[in-house]
């Protein structure tokens, strides 16, 4: 690979790695500082990547949508559908332990990947939804794509700053002291629920903006896109392993994480095919692997959480 | 339509995958009431336990004379996955023994996918003609399928009513610290466990397996009307268990009458949430955690 | 001696002290019960005996031999059973069922255990298919403690048997007690109704912030002004 190839090659990964970095800032509101165990990660991104796609996209003659609408509604639509989908699901499963959620959201998962095969008026089915605008898409490739790790990074950068001042405000002390305490949930009072509540829904609602960052990058969207539970798994270890509790740390994990599952891909795909559809199975198997490692030798991540800072002296 | 119509193109078959269901939802809550988390790698133990039938078959077994042998093995593999990957987080948060399952769910189908590949396959082949019973038609595998859980559950029960160590799994479910406080030693309580639910998994694979086909993701989509089913009959409640199966596979054979048929898998998640919004602890009175 | 003699232990479950240095001395077929306003690390001293505490100080020695620091399932095959205050039975198992989990690390016939058991309570030999879950408050503590007998203890320590139980109970349970001990063995009991229980027992300790304050026979204790005052209700 030349020069130019492998700075193209760089932007390319930053951008992703930014979406994920998005996805794991949402992941470690639910988890990280409130103990939610969100097991459909990938389900709130595709219904972000469809919602956006649908709002924004160019009409077509098989599907519903092609509204050709501002980029920014399409974005606040896929925040406003993902959170609103977490809503009924939180409402339900949040008075429980975090497994009854997990199972829930391992559903909902399922339920949006039904739609999104079935309902072809809709979601255009197994074909998608293609011409989805790209802000700066006109550019030449390199602006373009610069252009894109641009917003990108701003993106990232104001989730990033809203979760830390959320965090230092009462609210993330609450939070941490409710997601402490396994037996919390059962007796706990109907405001600390509502914060769950709010922590589940914003999370999610973060997931979806990262699927409508991710489909105007691509300019298409399929169902064979997201696969639900690699892309799911791939979140979660990157918040395990990144640091839990810790934002930096997620957007370390993300970063981390995606350039050795995209490496790794780049080497398998060299072997020869029989091989190589043999490794892609090795390379999941071991990200399966390193996250029970993660968890048994190193489970506070790469970099902890930091000690909640005292409260403000009055 | 008839009734005899009814009968054997819907409730038939919803019997006979709710019975699947049922045995691998036993599982679950037996894991769920005993051990005190929710075993997401359960569906894809199912697809291993499918996968070493296969296995045996291929290697000149009879399927139903393999089924024991997998249960058995799908048993080891079970306490060997505790021992390697569950045991030493049990002094953390449950939660973190769910997200460690998760990860074994993806590790177990990923050693289907190398060691079988992804294309589905079956374990006889051939069309076997359903024998007509007064009028109700039933395949020889059906009639087996059924008779097999039949079996299990009632051998499951009479081992956890009648026998020591089976009344030791249903004190640790009932009070930890009052069986611990008796003399209950909870790494065999564990460990048997993790053998019932071992072999209880590689039956539900196995019978959904012999009954449809046999592929690497068919356990990942047992999982949800699995829980669905245990949640439903109540945690903890092996009876519950077999009662949620049977509801959630008849529900879901029977959806099609108001929901397209690709919908079907969605029936179980809509009782979830259902039982979880009004009666949480399930048709017969179990645990929520 | 003794056939519990407890020195001057102090522990607690964290890293802080609760016990700062609690002596309890029970005799053969002897009721001792430990009283003491709330927060005296009563039930604390019991579960130190039983091997639930981080002892960091001081000896505990049963029957000849130091049981200090030993785990709790080590310490149940030496004769101590424990019944604990809340959660005592198994609620979704039989009356019977209940008394085999008791017996659960005997060998060999336990028809004679079953029997003594039943003879101790005998209204529950017509339960005994009940769930334990089903029965009354007083009821539900005799399996507790017939659970607990089914090892044939030494020693039975009871964590405020009779919290929550009418006076009616409270009677009963007291009455068994003394049918227990009657029956060979040791009792040693924490309990909230001072008076009541100083009333009944041998001899009495009572604890205040985690150390012992007063020691006698329970009458002595009952007539002590210093006693009254402090927590009998004057």
């Amino acid at each position: 690979m030349d020069i130019v190839g492998l700075a193209n090659y760089a932007v390319f990964m930053a951008i992703l790695i930014g979406i994920y970095a998005l996805l794991a800032l949402g992941l470690n509101i639910q988890w990280g500082f409130s103990g939610l165990f969100n097991a459909g990660i990938a389900g709130f991104f595709a219904i972000g990547a469809y919602t956006s796609a649908i709002i924004t996209s160019i009409p077509a003659a098989h599907r519903l949508g092609g509204f050709e609408l501002p980029l920014l509604l399409g974005w606040a639509g896929a925040m406003v559908v993902a959170a609103a989908i977490a809503w009924p699901i939180g409402k339900i499963c949040l008075r429980f332990r975090a497994d009854y959620l997990a199972i829930a959201t391992i559903g909902i998962a399922e339920i949006i990947r039904l739609v999104i095969r079935t309902e072809g008026w809709l979601t255009g089915g197994v074909r998608g939804i293609t011409g989805v605008p790209r802000p700066f898409g006109d550019l030449p490739y390199m602006q373009s794509q610069i252009a894109y790790l641009a917003i990108v990074i701003v993106l990232v950068l104001l989730a990033y700053l809203l979760v830390e001042r959320q965090l230092k405000a009462p609210w993330g002390r609450m939070m941490r002291a409710i997601r402490d305490n396994e037996n919390a949930a059962a007796a706990m009072g109907k405001q600390i629920a509502a914060r769950r509540l709010q922590a589940f829904v914003f999370g999610s609602a973060l997931m979806g903006l990262a699927g409508a960052l991710f489909v105007h990058f691509n300019r298409s969207i399929t169902p064979e896109a997201i696969d639900p539970m690699i892309a799911t798994f791939l979140i979660w270890i990157m918040l395990i392993l990144g640091g839990s509790g810790n934002n930096r740390g997620a957007i370390l994990g993300a970063a981390v994480i995606w350039i050795i599952w995209s490496v790794s891909e780049l080497l398998t795909d060299r072997l020869p095919t029989e091989l190589a559809i043999q490794a892609k199975y090795v390379r999941v198997f071991i990200i399966g692997l390193t996250l029970q490692l993660v968890l048994r030798f190193r489970p506070e991540g790469i970099l902890p959480e930091r000690q909640p800072v005292p409260p403000p002296r009055t | 339509m008839t009734l005899l119509d009814f009968i054997n193109f819907y409730l038939v078959p919803g019997i006979v995958l709710g019975s699947i269901y049922a045995v691998g939802a036993i599982g679950i809550t037996l894991v769920f009431g005993i051990l005190r988390f929710a075993h997401f790698a359960h569906g894809d133990m199912a697809t291993l336990g499918a996968f070493i039938a296969l296995a045996l078959v291929t290697a000149g077994m009879d399927p139903w004379t393999a089924l024991p042998l997998a249960m058995a093995i799908t048993a080891g593999v079970a306490i060997g996955i505790d021992r390697t990957f569950y045991d030493y987080l049990k002094a953390r948060p449950k939660i973190v023994t769910v997200m460690a399952s998760l990860g074994v769910a993806l590790m177990l189908r990923s050693v289907v996918q190398m060691l079988w590949g992804v294309d589905p396959t079956t374990y006889v082949t051939g069309i076997v003609r359903p024998t007509d019973y007064f009028g109700i038609l039933l395949r020889p595998r059906e009639l087996y399928t059924l008779t097999a859980v039949v079996l299990i559950v009632v051998g499951l029960e009479l081992f956890l009513r009648r026998s020591k160590w089976g009344k030791a799994m249903r004190a640790m479910s009932d009070n930890p610290d009052l069986a611990r406080l008796s003399g209950v030693d909870n790494r065999k309580v564990t460990m048997l466990t993790w053998a019932i639910v071992g072999a209880l998994t590689a039956a539900s694979g196995f019978m959904l397996g012999i009954n449809t086909e046999v592929e690497s993701m068919m356990g990942w989509h047992l999982l949800l009307p699995m829980f669905a089913a245990a949640i439903l009959g109540g945690v903890g409640r092996v009876q519950g268990a077999v009662l949620g199966g049977l509801i959630v596979g008849i529900a879901e054979e029977l959806s099609v009458f108001i929901l397209p048929a690709q919908y079907k898998a969605a029936t179980a998640f809509a009782l979830l949430l259902l039982i979880l919004l009004v009666r949480p602890r399930g048709l017969l009175n179990g645990k929520v955690l | 001696m003794p056939l519990l003699d407890m020195k001057a232990v102090r522990g607690g479950y964290g890293d802080a002290d609760i016990l700062q240095g609690v002596s309890i001395t029970v005799a053969e077929k002897e009721i001792v019960v430990i009283v003491g306003p709330n927060g005296a690390g009563k039930s604390t001293a019991m579960k130190a005996v039983f091997g639930l505490l981080n002892v960091r100080g001081g000896s505990i020695v049963f029957d000849g031999e130091d049981i200090t620091g030993w785990a709790p399932n080590r310490i149940v095959q030496r004769g101590i059973c424990y019944v604990p205050q809340v959660d005592n039975v198994f609620r979704e198992m039989t009356v019977h069922e209940n008394f085999e989990m008791g017996g659960f690390l005997r060998k060999g016939d336990l028809s004679a255990a079953y029997e003594r058991v039943y003879e101790l309570f005998p209204d529950l030999k017509a339960k005994r298919r009940n769930l334990a879950g089903d029965l009354s408050g007083g009821q539900r503590q005799m399996v507790a403690m017939g659970r607990a007998l089914m090892l044939d203890p030494k020693l039975l320590l009871l964590d405020e048997p009779t919290a929550g139980l009418s006076p009616k109970y409270m009677e009963q349970i007291f009455q068994i007690t003394r049918d227990v001990r009657d029956a060979g063995v040791s009792i040693l009991l924490v309990e909230q109704h001072a008076k009541q229980a100083l009333a009944f027992c041998d001899r009495g300790y009572v604890l205040a912030t985690g150390a012992n304050r007063h020691e006698g026979t329970g009458q002595a204790l009952l007539a002590d002004r210093e006693v009254a005052e402090m927590f009998l209700g004057g």
